[in-house]
């Protein structure tokens, strides 16, 4: 690739992103189709199974999924370079979108239907947050260890031990028990 | 001066410390986040949920929505900036290093093993955040039996339950959200209620 293609496709890369950060609403997993279309399907910088290993990755790696993906399409179209603006275009939209919600947000809170608005609002979240969490607990490993975690972080997270302590004493405990079952395996 | 840096530092540290330690998408933030914002008093549990209807209602995922409001509200522009690049950083840097060595990352006994671990510790804590906002939802200046006289109550539990089924037949989050805030106006006014 020469310079000026290169330059072409980074910006190419922030646009397209851009485009991604700015029409997916709810996040992460919501993106994945359209990443699909826009960067299999149209630009053809990555294939398909491509698309399947930054799922693979994002999901085992910190971090929001946009994000994840976002470097990592970058990263593997263009280098660094890429990385960096293709994150830049997924965030970008999002930021000065909220940035806009939180100075209109202060002027309106104090509004009696604003506020009864909120009232009903925030009865429907905990549904969607139910709905979330059902989701998430049907794609939960199905095992006695796996069980025993999530019960074990539910007792100490609404004991409000630290959120940090319990994350990585997960992972110890998960780590420990598969070292575990491929011992047995082996024997 | 040094107030904002400092002000800012400490925005970026804390987002930076939620981006390095949530796995998976969606909600996964939601319990350190949570934890982080009430306990240096950057916002209510009632603000809170306020806003996760205002980033299920924008484009863009939760974690950049969720750090650039509280950084916005904490200290303006920058604030915004540390808060999400905080946010974004440790994924970037992590994401980098994985894409040029995925094959070994992929294959790494070790990384599955810590997932295994993590995913249902995962779940675990959002089921123990939904509890948390549902005691907030529900009873809003905490739990008692005065909390069961007035009309709130009942009224919240009608709303969620509607939404829970309307939620379960896969109806757009967008649009129950602005259901929820039409019946909060009308409800609202009809009862004259004290929110």
């Amino acid at each position: 690739m020469t310079r000026k293609e290169k330059l072409k496709r980074i910006l190419s890369l922030f646009l397209t992103f851009l485009k991604i950060g700015g029409f997916t609403f709810g996040g992460g997993y919501a993106m994945i189709p359209l990443i699909q279309k826009e960067v299999v399907d149209n630009k053809k910088w990555v294939t398909d199974d491509d698309i399947l290993e930054i799922i693979a990755i994002a999901e085992s790696t910190p971090g929001p999924i946009a994000i994840n993906s976002a470097t990592f399409i970058g990263y593997k179209t263009c280098g660094f370079f890429g990385s960096f603006f293709a994150t830049l275009g997924v965030v970008l939209p999002s930021f000065v979108i909220i940035m806009i919600i939180a100075f209109l947000l202060n002027g309106f809170a104090e509004i009696t239907a604003v506020k009864y608005a909120f009232f009903g609002i925030r009865a429907g979240v905990l549904a969607l947050l139910l709905k979330s969490f059902w989701g998430m607990f049907k794609k939960c490993p199905k095992n006695v260890v796996a069980y025993s975690i999530a019960a074990a972080a539910f007792i100490a997270s609404i004991l409000s031990l630290d959120t940090l302590v319990i994350i990585i004493s997960a992972a110890v405990i998960g780590l420990t028990a598969s070292f575990i079952a491929a011992k047995r395996e082996v024997k | 001066m040094t107030e904002l840096i400092l002000k800012c530092l400490e925005l970026f540290a804390t987002f930076f410390k939620i981006g390095l330690f949530t796995f998976g998408g969606g909600y996964a933030m939601l319990p350190m986040m949570q934890e982080a914002v009430l306990e240096k008093n950057w916002a209510s549990e009632a603000e809170l949920i306020n806003f996760i209807a205002v980033s299920e209602s924008t484009p863009g995922s939760f974690a950049v929505n969720m750090s650039t409001y509280i950084g916005t509200e904490q200290a303006g522009f920058l604030g915004a900036f540390f808060a999400t690049l905080g946010v974004v950083l440790p994924s970037f840097i992590i994401i980098l290093i994985v894409a040029r060595c995925y094959a070994k990352f992929q294959s790494s006994k070790i990384v599955k093993g810590c997932m295994s671990g993590l995913k249902p510790c995962v779940v675990g804590l959002i089921g123990a955040a939904v509890i948390n906002i549902a005691a907030t939802v529900l009873f809003p200046n905490g739990i008692s039996y005065s909390a069961f006289s007035g009309a709130n109550i009942y009224i919240s539990f009608v709303i969620f339950a509607l939404m829970a089924v309307l939620a379960f037949k896969k109806v757009h989050p967008i649009l129950i959200i602005c259901m929820s805030a039409v019946i909060g106006v009308a409800v609202g006014y009809g009862f004259n209620l004290t929110v």
